[in-house]
């Protein structure tokens, strides 16, 4: 009989690895999918074709291929020496900022564009009205579609283990290849990914709701 | 001289929309102090020129000065001038997620760079300039229509413009809530508020405009005084305008 008790700490502390990933990953998605979505809507014609391909890029090839091609590829031969913890988080990154522009997008677009005009017409400059104006209402707008990245980015984070990152996937495997025991150890390691979707998705539903807006019912 | 008295002059504007056109060659001034009122069916290019004349549109043709600083020209600091008018929305375009309060400080803060304190000492007495001191603190969802209206009016107000533009400010109103509006901008045309106003209300035109310009088919048809252009227009399709409108009202009276 195995002890459980030995290797479940193991794969316990690859909670803070994942988390690392997530939090890394998100956060260098927020800034590119902001930024993109922002010139999506108010950019000239040449940003807005280089957003596009720049989505489709990375909407389009699976996460492994796209971990394996900056690892093995692009970050070599550019001369980048990045460890995988750290090319993993920049891969889920530049694929989350993907995404998360077309959350983004959607909120601004669903804003409409009277809000700006408002903020206009008293002179302020564009980039002032949409940080003051536009793009506290449509972050807003766009945390019920953000808390779906974030479900997404933690069960993605996984598939980092290809590089060998000590997340909770790969310590789970090594667990499995000394202990010869699967069931208990994947279940573990499903339980803890199942913990931190809920809990994610929950903090941001509470923002969500604290962020409301008075008497504004809906989509606001 | 008599040229310093002229706040807003016009001259030959133009502006299509593909192949559209919406203005073709519209002139006029207006002197400090005056309310000069703006009537016409829909699709005559009323709004259009209001947005062309504070930028948010631009002309393709044609002249505009403020002051006697011409707006017109491209090197122009769009911002500065669009400080210097203020604009009241048809549909209030309020900013959702800040309270009356805020709507009306924000731009003081950012743009004026005035203090916070400054700043909401300032909105605190424009709100109250429109009777909503009470409703500072809350959200446009909160509000009426009516106070809505008045907010946007504040806003704009405490920008300290030298002319205000209001783009049929009672049109997305309940009727009961037109009132209160229009008291607010009487009120502003007794302080001698220079003011060019896009409405269909005849009362407010007759009882404070010093002349109302009919648009048609994108130009000036004609302008006068109120009592004219509404009573003895010489065009017949201004004719036609007022004769419905006074039917309209006439129903709503009895």
């Amino acid at each position: 009989m195995v002890a459980f008790a030995d290797f479940l700490p193991y794969i316990l502390s690859g909670v803070i690895w994942t988390l690392g990933l997530v939090a890394g990953g998100l956060s260098i998605g927020f800034a590119i999918g902001l930024l993109m979505a922002i010139g999506q809507i108010y950019g000239g014609e040449e940003a807005k074709a280089i957003i596009h391909a720049y989505v489709w890029f990375f909407r389009s090839i699976p996460l492994l291929v796209l971990l394996f091609l900056f690892y093995w590829g692009v970050f070599p031969a550019t001369g980048f020496k990045l460890d995988p913890l750290a090319c993993s988080i920049v891969v889920l990154g530049l694929r989350s900022g993907a995404y998360q522009s077309q959350i983004f997008r959607g909120g601004i677009i669903s804003l409409g564009d009277t809000q700006l005009l408002a903020a206009r017409a008293l002179g302020m400059s564009k980039s002032r009205g949409i940080f003051h104006v536009v793009l506290p209402q449509a972050l807003r707008i766009s945390m019920p579609g953000w808390s779906n990245e974030y479900a997404t980015m933690i069960k993605d984070s996984a598939i980092t283990f290809s590089l060998g990152v000590l997340e909770i996937l790969t310590r789970t495997r090594y667990v499995v290849s000394a202990t010869n025991e699967a069931l208990i150890p994947y279940f573990f390691a499903g339980a803890l990914f199942l913990v931190l979707t809920y809990a994610g998705t929950k903090v941001v539903n509470i923002v969500y709701e604290r962020t409301k807006i008075p008497g504004l019912l809906g989509r606001l | 001289m008599a040229e310093t008295n002229v706040v807003l002059k016009v001259d030959g504007l133009e502006k299509s929309f593909a192949d559209n056109r919406i203005l073709s060659g519209v002139s006029f001034e207006i002197d400090r102090g005056q309310i000069k009122v703006i009537c016409g069916p829909s699709g005559s290019g009323k709004s259009t020129l209001l947005r062309c004349l504070n930028l948010l549109t631009e002309p393709d043709k044609g002249r505009v000065w403020l002051e006697g600083q011409e707006i017109t020209n491209a090197n122009v600091d769009v911002n500065s001038v669009r400080q210097r008018i203020g604009f009241v929305f048809q549909e209030f375009n309020l900013f959702n997620h800040l309270t009356a309060l805020r709507n009306v400080s924000l731009a003081l803060e950012k743009v004026k760079k005035m203090s916070k304190d400054e700043a909401n000492a300032l909105a605190m007495k424009e709100l109250a300039r429109v009777n909503l001191a009470n409703d500072a603190h809350k959200y446009p969802a909160e509000l009426s229509g009516g106070q809505k209206q008045r907010v946007a009016i504040a806003r704009a107000l405490a920008m300290n413009p030298v002319i205000m533009f209001y783009d049929e400010p009672t049109s997305a109103l309940d009727p009961h809530l037109i009132g209160e509006v229009l008291d607010v901008m009487k009120k502003l045309a007794q302080e001698k508020l220079t003011s060019l106003v896009v409405t269909h209300e005849i009362g407010f035109a007759r009882s404070v405009a010093d002349e109302i310009m009919f648009m048609g088919e994108g130009k000036i048809l004609e302008h006068g005084p109120p009592s004219q252009i509404i009573d003895k227009p010489t065009h017949e399709a201004v004719r036609l305008f007022f004769k419905r409108i006074n039917e309209l009202y006439r129903r709503d009276e009895d």
